[in-house]
């Protein structure tokens, strides 16, 4: 059975195609072509939510992008979309839409006490009341969000997949109206590359409305598919339909996001499509040719469900084949809506009265209506509406002839339907968000393009031509222009289509409409409704002292939202202009900000979910270390083994068990992450020496040495070992997070400041697998793995290098360590990494060979006093503070060497690294514990440092830390408190930085 | 999103690329004899013009080399692009910023 309130005949619906869908849990139908809006306007459903801040019933405002009050959550548990406009949003069979922002239902509503007590909710209420005190803002916070919610967050994660895409093109023409229709043919044809956009699913615009327009002599639909048929015929252009264009940004890159399977049941959506794709387009030139939005009256009560605006009324008839209502009042203050009157009138719909704020009625169609017979109210306005759910009836007065005021008494009319129309606003969005200027256009009333600041033009409503014709021409002009400019060089030029150019002119600019009572003093003449923003908030603002419209926005919050003001930015400027009683373009525009309307997070993130937020990157031997049932921790991008739990044990026993065989016997751990980076030509020796502090001209071939690297600024940017593999070849090793910075660094110094030098850097940090085996058996155990290496104490040394075989495969041994045990790091070819773990394994069990983690790693190298940049430093730190002094070169210069020596450096209540020892040897300081000398009773206490490494220490058998405190190496044994957030207080003494094997013998053994 | 044509690689998306500050800046050689103000001045201030501004980029994620840019910083419209060690080409400064 059709819905009563739908057309037998006429539209763009199919109606041998009904859908079934759920709104509110209760179930209608609809055909194939409607959207959610119309489908509810054709069963009579005009209540669709609650305002924001009032809670006052809402009904269906607009039939398009520009829909302020229809915003609906869609969908269920995971798959679900808050915000959405029921104006776009393409009915499907199936569909789950409920209201948003109503408690319990849309129909009974527990916060429409705030409409009563709307009095006390001015404009920056919730600034006034709720900013004091600070402390229970959060609570507040959560009341008034509850209050005022906009739809809900899904319940999981989202199961549909979304894509990205980069696009290039000549010409990017932004929608598919006549003017955008006109720009893409006359620039398709000339052969440019043309992209066009169109956030309907259907190309067209407003002739989808207006079904009785000529375009070259035939109807307008026709030619619209003669159109259509013909950009689908040209290979260089690409039609994109519901797809809308969000942003416009630097260097002419346009955001668009693609609608792809939104309209599809979900049983019929192709697997192979995303949900939706982000295109990430760079155009040469842009055509804007957005249209314009029909902007509403500002009158007493203009909120109820039933008042839409004109030209929606004529869509839904025209379009979709609905009867928005049964008997409708237009109220008007310019010639184009009569066009809306007739059209209803046509289609059935009972038109009670044309009320025109004009005092004499005007225009041809005006005219038109007159011979129709309708009744048309001129010099009048609506005072008042009455109807909780929906309109019932307006109070039709005669105005004073200044429009200032109505009289008290007039007529009331009753009906189900108010068509307003206050004039047109063209869509400036995107040009405004190219930076281009927008001014003020006298005869149309309304911020029109002005100076492109980029490569684009507008056309036709979107540049204040309103007629079509002049759309048309316009539109035809601006696609040659554009594919001329962006270097294509025309084939053909043709000329526009021609149609009647009518606009919507004589009109009356009455920016609020009076009402049967004062201004706030019942009644409200809602000029947002999203915001639940009237002219007396506005007025308040102003008599509050506010005068930038900036502020006056921020402070009444007009025109934010999702819609960002496309009803009601220029009513809002007007009435503000008005106030002040100086012309409009003095108030000035407010910037309009990307998106257009809102985009999915999920476009944003696109593929980048999951796996593939970011790269994981594993070591040549990871595989092994998942079977040895590793725990991993992320270093960077790298997944490095964090310890090596056995049976039972949990990440303490296996920490202290790791560390014990490395001091005992013998340890080993995959140390391929560390940054790696192969420096080689005739200055390789002065570049080092330039960029360590300390000196490098003198290292021997076949010698390691341990280096620090400044910033400019003389704080400590990274360390480690760098080994003289020729006389022009080192190897530079990084810390592992700190691989990419560091070689940037380096870059970066080489190519601006010393050109002169002969350096070749690579980063090598993959090309080479690092076994590290540490402990008194390693030596032991090398020797059984290699024949061609000297291992002796003498011919080998602490600090060099020897080229080898290890277990058959060619490698390069490092005598160096970073756990204060005798150990070597074998560095082999990749691709060999897995095959030498295994041999060092299956031959290290007779020494009982542990295989550690960074955490085992930690530990060890903290019992020795040892950094680890990023951890016990952090930016503000230079060696100086460390206590390394000896490794700062006196006699050459270095990156950040004259920082050292600025006065602040010399200050004696610097940080300073130092140990710390509890006093309880047992208990183990937190990382980032406060010190401090003296515990008060309130929370400020002084505070002198902080704990940067705390572990407890198997092999000192007590918890060591390290700490950075003020002129912490004069505090020696001094005692200091860190006071817990549970309240109590660790009490330790400031010691020296190494616990363990002070003289080093272990190192060198 | 900035467009910068690198002078090695062509023109490519600003997410390639990473900025330098300011051009022009050289690394005093005798910093021993400067003061402390002086020297700090050049490692930490840089001049914030509004207008046509020389800076230096690097293409990270393509040639990784240095070079340097005219931007305007109110258009940030790119004027001219060149190499590293170079002088600035004359620009025509009539444009009204």
């Amino acid at each position: 059975m059709p819905a009563r309130f739908r057309l037998t005949e006429g539209g763009r619906i199919d109606r041998s195609k009904p859908l079934s869908f759920t709104f509110n849990g209760k179930r209608y139908q609809g055909f194939q072509g409607d959207t959610l809006a119309s489908a509810l306007l054709a069963n009579g459903v005009h209540l669709v939510g609650r305002s924001f801040k009032y809670h006052r019933p809402r009904g269906i405002m607009s039939a398009g992008a520009e829909e302020a009050n229809a915003l609906i959550q869609v969908g269920e548990g995971a798959r679900t979309d808050p915000n959405l406009r029921a104006t776009q949003i393409e009915l499907v069979d199936g569909l789950v839409a409920t209201s948003q922002n109503c408690w319990p239902s849309v129909e009974f509503d527990v916060s429409i006490v705030n409409n009563l007590a709307s009095r006390l909710i001015p404009s920056g209420f919730y600034y006034k009341t709720f900013m004091w005190p600070a402390s229970l803002w959060m609570t507040y916070e959560k009341v008034i969000r509850n209050a005022a919610g906009l739809g809900k967050a899904p319940e999981g994660p989202d199961p549909d997949k979304y894509d990205k895409t980069f696009a290039h093109c000549d010409v990017l023409v932004v929608g598919g109206g006549p003017a955008g229709l006109a720009a893409a043919l006359s620039a398709g044809r000339s052969g440019a590359r043309v992209i066009l956009s169109e956030q309907d699913a259907q190309l067209g615009g407003g002739l989808l409305s207006e079904p009785d327009q000529q375009i070259e002599g035939q109807p307008a639909l026709e030619w619209l598919e003669a159109a259509h048929g013909e950009l689908e015929s040209l290979e260089n252009v690409r039609v994109l339909t519901r797809t809308q264009t969000y942003g416009y940004f630097d260097h002419n890159f346009i955001g668009l996001m693609e609608n792809l399977t939104d309209h599809l049941p979900q049983s019929a959506k192709p697997n192979n499509l995303p949900r939706h794709r982000l295109w990430k387009l760079r155009a040469k030139q842009v055509v804007i040719a957005s249209g314009a939005i029909e902007r509403p009256l500002v009158f007493s009560d203009n909120d109820r469900p039933g008042i839409m605006l004109a030209s929606a009324c004529r869509t839904y008839v025209n379009r979709y084949g609905v009867k928005p209502g049964g008997k409708a009042v237009v109220f008007t203050n310019n010639d184009g809506a009569y066009a809306a009157a007739l059209d209803m009138h046509r289609a059935g719909i009972h038109i009670a009265a044309i009320v025109d704020l004009r005092a004499y009625a005007e225009g041809p169609l005006t005219e038109q209506a007159r011979d129709a017979g309708l009744r048309i109210l001129d010099g009048h306005a609506i005072t008042a509406t009455a109807g909780d759910k929906r309109v019932k009836a307006v109070q039709v007065t005669r105005l004073s002839d200044d429009g200032e005021s109505a009289k008290a008494v007039g007529e009331h009319i009753e009906c189900d339907l108010v068509a307003v129309s206050g004039g047109w606003n063209p869509t400036v969005h995107l040009h405004s968000q190219s930076r281009g200027k927008i001014v003020f256009d006298e005869t149309y009333a309304c911020f029109v393009p002005g100076d492109s600041a980029q490569a684009s033009t507008t056309a036709g409503a979107c540049n204040g031509s309103f007629g079509l014709g002049a759309c048309l021409s316009e539109g035809h002009d601006a696609g040659l222009t554009a594919a001329k400019a962006a270097g294509v060089k025309s084939r053909k030029k043709g000329s526009a289509p021609q149609a009647e150019n009518r606009d919507f002119l004589p009109a009356r600019w009455l920016w609020l409409v009076p009402g049967d009572k004062p201004l706030g003093h019942g009644g409200k003449h809602f000029v947002d409704v999203q915001n639940d923003v009237t002219a007396a908030d506005l007025h308040l603002a102003l008599r509050e002292g506010y005068r930038s419209i900036e502020h006056v926005k921020r402070y009444t919050t007009t025109g934010m939202g999702t819609d960002q003001g496309k009803t009601s930015n220029v009513n809002a400027i007007a009435i503000v202009s008005q106030y002040f009683g100086c012309p409009i373009p003095e108030v000035g525009v407010t910037t309009f900000r990307p998106p257009y309307t809102p985009v999915t997070f999920g476009v944003f993130a696109g593929r980048d979910t999951g796996d593939l937020l970011d790269p994981a990157r594993k070591t040549p031997m990871h595989a092994l270390h998942e079977q040895a049932g590793a725990a991993f921790e992320d270093v960077g991008q790298w997944k490095r083994p964090w310890y090596f739990p056995h049976e039972g044990e949990d990440m303490h026993a296996a920490v202290k068990r790791e560390v014990k065989a490395c001091r005992e016997s013998l340890g080993v751990m995959d140390a391929s992450t560390l940054g790696k980076i192969d420096i080689q030509g005739k200055d390789a020796a002065e570049f080092l020496n330039r960029v360590y502090t300390n000196a490098w001209l003198k290292l021997k071939v076949g010698a390691c040495r341990y280096g620090l690297m400044l910033g400019e600024n003389g704080m400590v940017m990274d360390d480690g070992v760098t080994s003289r593999l020729g006389e022009n070849h080192f190897l530079m090793t990084t810390t592992s997070g700190n691989a990419a910075p560091v070689l940037a660094h380096l870059e970066e110094f080489l190519q601006t400041e010393w050109p002169e030098l002969e350096v070749y850097l690579t980063s090598v940090t993959e090309q080479f697998a690092t076994v590290s085996i540490a402990g008194p058996n390693a030596r032991k155990l090398l020797n059984e793995l290699t024949d061609d290496i000297d291992l002796g104490a003498e011919a080998f040394p602490f600090m060099t290098w020897r080229n080898g075989t290890v277990a058959g495969i060619p490698a390069r041994v490092f005598r160096i360590s970073f756990t204060g045990d005798l150990s070597y790091e074998i560095n082999v070819p990749a691709s060999y990494g897995a095959a030498l773990w295994q041999a060092v394994m299956t031959t290290g069990e007779k020494y009982a060979i542990t295989p550690y983690g960074t955490e085992a790693m930690h530990v060890l190298r903290a019992e020795k006093g040892f950094i680890i940049v990023g951890q016990d430093t952090d930016g503000s730190v230079t060696p100086f503070d460390l206590g390394m002094d000896w490794i700062v070169s006196k006699t050459k210069d270095f990156i950040g060497r004259r920082s050292l020596y600025r006065a602040d450096m010399d200050k004696p209540d610097r940080k300073q690294l130092v140990g710390l020892l509890t006093d309880q040897p047992e208990t183990v300081l937190p990382e980032g514990a406060q010190l401090v000398e003296k515990i008060e009773s309130g929370p400020t206490m002084a505070m002198v440092g902080h704990v940067t490494s705390s572990y407890h220490s198997p092999n000192c058998e007590r918890s060591i830390a390290m700490a950075l405190i003020k002129g912490g190496r004069a505090r020696m044994g001094q005692k200091l408190y860190a006071p817990q957030a549970d309240g109590k207080v660790i009490t330790c003494s400031v010691s020296d930085v190494v616990f363990y094997d002070k003289e080093g013998e272990r190192t060198r053994g | 999103m900035l467009e910068i044509n690198c002078p090695y690689c062509g023109p490519r998306f600003e997410t390639e690329f990473s900025y330098g500050g300011e051009a022009h800046i050289e690394r005093p050689k005798d910093s021993e004899n400067l003061t402390d103000e002086e020297w700090g001045n050049y490692v930490f201030m840089n001049s914030n013009t509004k207008g046509v501004f020389l800076e230096r980029w690097v293409h990270t994620s393509g040639c990784r080399r240095w070079f340097n840019v005219a931007r305007d910083t109110v258009t940030y419209e790119v004027l001219a692009v060149y190499e590293t060690g170079s002088k600035p080409p004359k620009l025509d400064l009539r444009k009204d910023v």
